[in-house]
């Protein structure tokens, strides 16, 4: 129904830009990591290994990235615990308030990424709210000291901001859900337990998938939360990246690491598309 | 609390721990924002238990504090433009995912839809790498260009969502009733398109005006209003922070309930960026 | 058919199945979303396998009826007993009553053969057993070479069968039917019609069958329960309910009628120009004369009891086997008749009838 010169005008305009500004910056991304810092800090354009070489042999590199995606995994799962639950309870139990309750798990997503993190920091900290409240109640004579600056921190924080993206695909998930299945599994003398296990979780699987890759994959990359709440046991590999194009200046090795991360990030993102489909049944 | 159960259901032993548990959730879920706004009127700063001393101070500090509305204009500015520039390309984008056949599609709906999933450090750094070959001086510009290429995908997937739902005869009668492609378009592409388009630009000045990770790496002299507090947050806690902070919560509030009108009306429906991450589900990166 | 017409022509449920024994006892049952009345006072007994179909229009509460009885809603007052065992105050997963959804509801998540298998896994059986009565039920409705398909990848008549097996696996005492052949096309409809009858008295378990189309009540029921905005208008055998309809409603929704409205004096039947004995009581009447009972009348007297009238034709519409014709008679009287396709009457016709043919109606009062 549509001609040509139409195909071609919606067409052309944003494929050149994509061009540019996505496909041409991930290629130049690949080519930095070939590439070599000469000892006056100039980019070199010769062709080496060495990058890759150096990522092999320091163990501080693997040790940071096995570390970040602990982080990561332990934010899933907790996103997991908390998104699940909450998005059943949603979408089966909360009756008329539905859509209002909906909303309030999506307001938290429309407030800054920073401004909830440094929340987080002026709770956890030393004479934070919570070190503070404690202490006022008599339950500890001393700030808690791990409570900021550490793993812990980083992990409760960005539960904390991937909790509502876990939520909304398996909220969607559930919804879609339609309710003559679970109609009929009652029918057939599944109970309500045997009927979310063998019916309502099955089908929910595509959201779970989505959740979760959301909640991992955003969590890997991310720098802000660990510089701000982290402290030096909670470094991840993207503030490794950070430096590397800041004051280390090492942009082709910085280059290479993230190159690392895109293969890793667009990967799982394949593996859950994967995952999604199979368990796709419409 | 009984109230916000349904009551043919209300009575499960199961119904009840998951009312528990959704009450915690909430409670996680709005605690940070809940003492955020407290100690922004808290006379003694940044944490201590029990606030005490309330006082506009901090928000009078704000007011007089130059640099922070330097950053904000600064922050409006990237907004716009990086909606101009995610619309301009967004809309096109998702008429050509639509209707269009072309060698590369699916790499090509890849790749619009991936900055969404993508953290931004990568795609940050490879921008930073392209304007650094290209020889581009960082300054807002940069900002902007990143942003309004990040975003095309809230755009794309926001008025691709709305194109499904409408109906393609609509286009065979305008079309069939002498109207041309361009007339068409105007006349009864868009209007129909009308909620998803307006949907995804408050979505995507939301998104910009929040943005770090992108900015963060392509920031020239003039800071953006996210990357002035980070500064800032890197010196210490002020509560300065807390008050600008509460200040944009009720600015995204305000957003969210206008959209909220504006679709209540139009459709009935209700689902602020819900479309949004709901379709950006890793499934849509297949074609 | 000539018999003298009883003063009370409607039968009411009980009465009809009492010689058999109640299934189940829907009793006084009412239904309100809000302030919306869609069930009120319907009682109805089921007998032991018998094939009952709840007719209605869209809207009557007969879907609401069915899922009251299924357990997934649950009735604003009354009762529902399955012998000596109260019914309604069971969820639905205890129920020994199985449902056939309108959209089958099949599982999509899971192949034909654990489909049919849900039931009994959830029940925990033996792997021995269900093996074997999933086998048998697939071979019942012919389904058995696609048993490990998915829901998705077979046919909309094959989920109707596979929905059938998956329900009837379980023994229930009463299987209910949604308006389970409403997605199917004509002639799959007519087909599955026959087979769900005979498969109905293979297994002899009571059917209670959802419909909104009166032709398949027609075809397939033993009894038919007539709904009319959440109140039971009449039950009574498919035959019956055809020539013997308790009111003006159940004779214009089953079939094609003519209502006349008429006075009785002193034993007479007064009707626009036409006038006829009939041992009625005094006072206004009502009564439904069926198309097909009005004839062509041919030349030469008529017998005793025939009622005879001329007319012009309207209009003449051709159904196949017949024809219906739309003819004036006197004082603005319009009748339809049905005769034998055979080519063009003339303008003026004679028409008679039986005036045993015209069975007196209850009004029908509107009702919202």
């Amino acid at each position: 129904m549509f001609s040509r010169a139409y195909k071609t005008v919606v067409t052309v305009p944003p494929l050149l830009w994509v061009t540019v500004f996505l496909l041409v910056p991930y290629l130049l991304m690949f080519c930095y990591s070939f590439w070599s810092v000469s000892p006056a800090q100039a980019i070199v354009h010769s062709w080496n290994l060495e990058n890759y070489k150096e990522l092999l042999q320091k163990t501080v590199y693997w040790q940071t990235l096995l570390r970040s995606m602990w982080i990561a995994a332990r934010v899933m799962v907790f996103s997991l615990l908390l998104g699940y639950p909450l998005a059943y309870f949603l979408s089966f139990y909360a009756g008329r308030r539905k859509d209002l309750l909906y909303q309030m798990v999506i307001i938290p997503l429309w407030v800054s990424y920073l401004v909830r993190a440094y929340a987080w920091k002026t709770i956890l900290g030393s004479d934070g709210v919570l070190n503070t409240l404690l202490q006022y109640v008599h339950l500890t004579r001393h700030p808690l000291d791990f409570l900021l600056y550490s793993p812990f921190a980083v992990v409760l924080t960005l539960t904390h901001i991937y909790t509502p993206f876990t939520f909304l695909p398996i909220y969607a998930a559930l919804e879609h859900i339609p309710r003559n299945l679970v109609e009929a599994s009652h029918d057939l003398g599944a109970n309500p337990v045997q009927t979310f296990w063998k019916v309502i979780f099955p089908l929910s699987i595509p959201g779970v998938v989505a959740g979760a890759t959301f909640a991992f994959v955003l969590s890997l990359g991310d720098f802000l939360a660990p510089l701000l709440l982290g402290g030096p046991s909670g470094i991840m590999i993207s503030n490794i990246v950070v430096s590397l194009f800041g004051a280390a200046y090492n942009w082709p090795l910085g280059a290479a690491i993230s190159l690392g991360m895109l293969v890793i990030v667009v990967s799982l993102l394949f593996l859950s598309e994967r995952l999604e489909k199979k368990w796709s049944f419409s | 609390m009984e109230l916000l159960v349904n009551s043919s259901t209300s009575n499960t032993p199961c119904s009840r721990w998951l009312l528990v548990h959704a009450l915690a959730v909430f409670s996680f879920l709005y605690l940070p924002i809940a003492v955020l706004i407290l100690y922004s009127f808290n006379g003694q700063g940044v944490g201590g238990f029990p606030p005490h001393h309330l006082t506009f101070d901090w928000y009078r500090i704000l007011f007089a504090d130059g640099p922070i509305w330097d950053s904000v204009l600064n922050s409006v500015q990237v907004a716009f433009a990086a909606m101009a520039i995610s619309l301009m390309l967004g809309i096109p984008a998702a008429l050509a995912l639509d209707r269009a056949q072309f060698p590369g599609k699916a790499l090509f709906r890849r790749l619009v839809l991936l900055p969404l999933i993508l953290p931004g450090i990568i795609t940050g750094l490879s921008l930073l790498m392209l304007f650094n070959v290209m020889g581009t001086k960082l300054s807002l510009m940069t900002i902007m260009l990143g942003h309004g290429t990040a975003l095309i995908s809230v755009a794309t997937t926001e008025v691709f969502a709305g194109l499904q739902k409408l109906d393609r005869a609509q286009e065979e009668a305008s079309l069939d009733l002498g109207a041309n492609y361009w007339q068409t378009f105007w006349r009864i592409t868009v209007p129909n398109l009308k909620l998803p388009i307006i949907g995804a630009a408050l979505l995507i000045f939301t998104l910009s005006m929040d943005e770090i990770a992108v900015s963060f790496f392509l920031i020239g002299r003039d800071n953006t209003l996210p990357l002035e507090i980070w500064g800032r947050l890197r010196r210490g806690i002020t509560p300065e922070i807390n008050a600008v902070s509460t200040i944009i919560f009720v600015f995204s509030l305000v957003t969210i309930v206008i959209w909220y009108r504006l679709r209540v009306r139009a459709e009935g429906g209700v689902d602020i960026g819900g479309e949004l991450v709901e379709d950006s589900s890793t499934s849509t990166l297949s074609s | 058919m000539a018999s003298p017409i009883p003063p009370t022509i409607a039968v009411s449920a009980s009465a009809q199945s009492a010689a058999k024994p109640a299934l189940l006892s829907i009793q006084h049952v009412a239904k309100s979303f809000g302030r919306n009345a869609v069930l009120r006072n319907v009682s109805l007994e089921i007998a032991e396998g018998e094939f009952l179909t709840i007719l209605g229009e869209s809207g009557s509460g007969k879907t609401t009826l069915l899922r009251i009885v299924a357990g997934f809603e649950t009735a604003t007052s009354g009762e529902l007993w399955m012998g000596p065992e109260r019914l309604d105050h069971q969820p639905p997963y205890r129920r020994r009553v199985n449902t056939v959804f309108q959209s089958y509801a099949l599982f999509p998540h899971l192949t034909v053969e654990e489909n049919v298998g849900y039931g009994l896994r959830v029940a925990k059986r033996p792997a021995a057993e269900i093996a074997q009565r999933v086998a048998e039920a697939l071979d019942k409705v012919k389904m058995t070479a696609h048993a490990k398909a998915k829901p998705s990848k077979i046919s909309g008549g094959q989920q109707q069968r596979v929905a059938l097996a998956r329900a009837l696996v379980n023994r229930p005492r009463l299987l209910l039917l949604d308006e389970p052949l409403s997605a199917l096309d004509a002639n799959l409809r007519r087909q599955m019609q026959v087979e769900l009858k005979s498969l109905q008295r293979e297994v002899g378990i009571a059917f209670v069958f959802v419909t909104h189309d009166q032709e398949e009540a027609m075809v397939m029921s033993d009894r038919i329960a007539l709904l009319r905005s959440g109140e039971l208008e009449q039950v009574a055998t498919p035959r019956e309910i055809y020539s013997r309809p308790a009111t003006a409603y159940v004779a214009q929704f089953i079939g094609h009628t003519n209502l006349l409205k008429g006075e009785v004096q002193g034993g007479i039947v007064r009707c626009a120009a036409l006038a006829w004995p009939a041992p009625l009581p005094e006072g206004p009447v009502l009564l439904s004369l069926r198309p097909e009972h009005v004839r062509l009348a041919g030349p030469g007297a008529s017998g005793t009891g025939v009622v005879r009238i001329r007319g012009r034709v309207m209009h003449q519409a051709f159904h196949g086997a017949t024809e219906l014709i739309r003819v004036e008679c006197a004082d603005r009287l319009l009748l339809v008749v049905r005769t034998a396709s055979g080519g063009v009457v003339q303008s003026e016709v004679e028409l008679e009838f039986s005036a045993a043919d015209a069975v007196q109606v209850r009004e029908s009062p509107e009702r919202i």
